[in-house]
């Protein structure tokens, strides 16, 4: 056994990048459920993205036109479901399931002459003078442009629900929709683009993951990372600050105990691999332990005629 | 169609009317909303039919009806939920279509809904700047909140979330969301249900201030009493008809209410009857609130007997809910802090206490009387499994269940297909009759009902009352829980309030004038006068 070989900095620089595909997918998921939805189709929407990023990446050879199209692949996919929950009115639990096994099916058959294949690499965004500060600038700011564009997007969607009328209204639709209605708000709008919007998310993280992360195309490559962002959601009180607290705990676990198996620590493997799931979960159900801080109207369905 | 003729007072045995000055005054100008005609159909429901009136600036208009009667879909065409088939709306002489609530806001129509349309878990000013078109920043909206809020004499901290506040407190909400609109026309539907009669009053004092500034109120509610004071006219409506016009105040509450049903009912009769021993005795009850937005029971001390109906009243969220919990058994207590005919039943649940012979009816219809989407057989058994024997050696006898539905169908008057519509399909004082029906025919010892009438209309509580008040001469104690005073004044033998959680001394009905009856509810619960 040899701790030594674990160097903080470099455990930081990998948990960054660990922790960005759930991070996205989780603040996307986290908007939908604030207007009310609750779609667990993520962990589908997250493989059809990492797939359609992928592909347009070799083709184009341009990472930059792969994440739009994992957004679009996403997007679309949330699409069918945010059709037949808010239009069909179907049940928004069994859409979201099925959808899941929709995506991974879809991302097979869609990934197939692609195994093995390498893409494009993404650009790492040198910060001038950030980046220059021995020590700290390596971790911090020698990222590829995606892990920025995930703590940007935390922030991002911290204001739009605070400080935005929009933001105001997609609360206001998710905690009462009948209310909602009768002030004269497009429910069913409002929702849709929300779903939209959370689909393009899920779309980026898996994309991050196939085109970044690992970087190429297997079968099932999210295994589950769309089902912690959905957790994460929940246990961080549907805040986008706690979100990020969240992903980064999980990404350090799984690079703590990657860096721990490697070390040789005299703990069975099996225990070092569920350690990030427990922790995570473990910690962000003692702080939302105080009160039930769910959107009101989360996962009901909203018929406009009533 | 148009009225030409001045209106009339309901009877016609009456002298001539004695117009209130308003009317007068309002008459000679143009109204400034004319609704002409006005018709809209849904599939087999005719829920207006070429309704008209005219509401005009400075007057308060009544609109009343029964459930059903079409008087929400009338305020929803107004407000621009619901388009006319048709029949046209004029607002200043101009046509008024509304598409959608942001027309009709634009055009300076305000409304306070019954349900309130609020966010829980929203703050205060967030919930006053959805309802408005084009809200300041969140800083000046405060101050204008806090502006138009003492202006009015309706303090509200803009800050607080709205999960937090009481029903009276909710209503301000509203109302001050219109207010910031400058409305011209403002809708009322059923705005007093909830408060206090301190708070009635300052509300009434509110709506004076505002219709002499020159703003119309379309003021809808089934207290007459209430009708008769404020509105200067009343539109009645039946069966989404206008079937009459008439001067609040120069016509009886039970001629309007006859206009209303169609018909004349029996206003509840309350015969003499003797007191037996005591059924059901509650000793120094205290509960910890059951949820963040709950009420702590303290030290609750009462005794019910056989044949006596105790009122209890007080503002919404003062205990209410959860002295009801801690009776049927929903929530449990210390043993001897509940006594059914001398039995300590307080460490009991509800199953235990309902085989007793204590049998309850909460307030929420849907959802915690009655499952909304099962039919009402299935509801029937849901609560007379025991004492009507529905379930046997572990099945449910349906024929049984569906021949007791169908009595508590027939014996009260409930309108509905069959006992297999969903109870969500009922209107709500069907379904109140329902759920009390339900429980009366399990010939209970004592019934304890929360609310028994809120939202139904005139002859269905008429119905709902006499059948409690038969309860009690067969022998039954009945406590009846209600913020509703003139009930709890028709129904009750002794009266007590809650507020905070606590119960005042008891004091015997006949003797109570309605000043303090509003002391023993806490007075005016934060509010102050406002400054006219």
């Amino acid at each position: 056994m040899d701790l030594s070989s674990i160097q903080p900095g470099l455990l930081i620089a990998s948990l960054m990048v660990a922790a960005t595909p759930i991070l996205i997918a989780a603040l996307g998921e986290m908007v939908v459920e604030r207007a009310g939805v609750l779609n667990l189709g993520v962990e589908g929407m997250m493989i059809t993205g990492a797939v359609c990023g992928f592909v347009v990446a070799v083709q184009t050879g341009s990472p930059l036109f792969g994440f739009a199209a994992a957004a679009g692949g996403g997007a679309a996919l949330a699409l069918i479901f945010g059709l037949l929950t808010q239009m069909a009115l179907a049940n928004q639990v069994a859409s979201g399931l099925a959808l899941t096994l929709f995506g991974l099916g879809l991302s097979a058959l869609l990934g197939q002459s692609y195994l093995g294949v390498r893409p494009p690499s993404t650009a790492r965004l040198d910060i001038p003078v950030l980046g220059d500060i021995p020590g700290l600038g390596a971790v911090l700011f020698a990222h590829d442009w995606m892990v920025y564009f995930g703590l940007f997007l935390t922030l991002a969607v911290w204001a739009f629900l605070r400080h935005t009328r929009a933001g105001l209204i997609l609360r206001a639709v998710g905690e009462n929709a009948e209310a909602a209605h009768a002030l004269g708000y497009k429910v069913v709008r409002v929702r849709l683009l929300a779903i939209l919007f959370g689909g393009a998310c899920a779309g980026l993280g898996g994309a991050y993951l196939s085109l970044v992360r690992v970087p190429q195309w297997t079968e099932g490559m999210t295994s589950g990372a769309g089902w912690i962002a959905l957790a994460l959601v929940v246990f961080a009180s549907w805040r986008a600050g706690r979100v990020l607290m969240g992903a980064y705990l999980f990404g350090g676990m799984t690079v703590l105990q990657l860096n721990l198996q490697a070390a040789g620590v005299a703990i069975p493997v099996e225990y070092l691999s569920m350690s990030p799931y427990l922790v995570t979960i473990l910690v962000l159900v003692i702080m939302s332990a105080r009160r039930n801080q769910a959107p009101g109207d989360l996962g009901r369905t909203f018929h406009s005629a009533r | 169609m148009y009225y030409p003729l001045p209106p009339r007072p309901c009877s016609a045995n009456r002298d001539y009317p004695r117009q209130t000055t308003a009317i007068r005054e309002t008459r000679v100008t143009e109204p400034l909303l004319r609704i002409s005609g006005v018709t809209k159909t849904y599939p087999g429901v005719i829920a207006n039919e070429d309704v008209s009136l005219d509401i005009h600036s400075g007057e308060v208009h009544a609109l009343l009806g029964e459930n059903g009667a079409g008087k929400s879909t009338l305020v929803k065409m107004i407000y621009g939920l619901i388009r006319p088939d048709s029949g046209g709306m004029q607002m200043n002489g101009a046509p008024f279509t509304p598409t959608q609530p942001r027309a009709a806001r634009a055009a300076g129509v305000g409304m306070v809904f019954q349900h309130f349309s609020l966010f829980d878990a929203l703050s205060v000013a967030e919930n006053v700047a959805l309802g408005m078109e084009d809200p300041p920043r969140q800083r000046d909206l405060a101050a204008r909140i806090q502006d138009v809020s003492q202006a009015y004499g309706l303090p509200l901290d803009p800050h607080r979330i709205v999960g937090d506040l009481s029903a009276g407190e909710r209503q301000r909400v509203e109302i001050i969301r219109c207010l910031l609109q400058d409305p011209r026309l403002l809708i009322m539907d059923e705005p007093t249900s909830v408060l206090t009669p301190q708070e009635v009053d300052i509300l009434f004092q509110t709506l004076r201030k505002l219709t002499d500034e020159g703003v119309a109120i379309l003021y809808i509610s089934h207290k007459l009493e209430e009708i008769r004071s404020l509105c200067e006219r009343a539109t009645i409506l039946r069966r989404g008809r206008v079937v009459g016009q008439c001067v609040p105040r120069d016509s009886s509450a039970r001629e309007m209410a006859e206009m209303m049903v169609g018909s004349s009912f029996a206003a509840p009769a309350r015969t003499r009857r003797d007191l037996g021993d005591v059924a059901l005795e509650v000793r120094a009850l205290s509960l910890p609130p059951a949820h963040a937005f709950g009420t702590a029971l303290r030290d609750i001390s009462f005794a019910v007997r056989r044949g006596e109906v105790l009122g209890l009243g007080g503002v919404a969220g003062n205990g209410q809910d959860e002295l009801l919990a801690a009776i049927s058994g929903e929530r449990r207590a210390a043993r001897d802090m509940v006594h059914l005919s001398g039995d300590p039943i307080g460490h009991l649940g509800p199953a235990a206490r309902r085989g007793k012979g204590l049998l309850t009816v909460p307030e929420e219809r849907l959802g915690h009387a009655a499952a909304p989407d099962m039919s009402l057989t299935e509801n029937a058994v849901v609560t007379g499994a025991q004492r009507r024997a529905l379930v046997q050696r572990g099945f449910v006898q349906w024929g049984t269940a569906r021949r007791f539905a169908e009595e508590i169908i027939a014996q009260f008057d409930v309108r509905t297909p069959g006992p297999d519509s969903a109870a969500r399909a009922l209107s709500g004082g069907n379904l109140q009759k329902f759920v009390i029906g339900r429980e009366v025919l399990q010939a209970p010892n004592v019934l304890v009902v929360n609310q028994p009438t809120w939202g139904v209309d005139a002859a269905a509580a008429a119905a709902i009352r006499q059948a409690l008040l038969d309860l009690a001469a067969d022998g039954v104690a009945v406590i009846c829980i209600s913020q509703d005073l003139d009930e709890l004044m028709e129904l009750s033998d002794r009266f007590g309030a809650l507020n905070e959680g606590r119960l005042s001394a008891l004091r015997a009905t006949d003797a109570l004038s309605v000043e303090e009856i509003g002391l023993m509810m806490g007075g005016a619960h934060g509010m102050v006068m406002a400054h006219v």
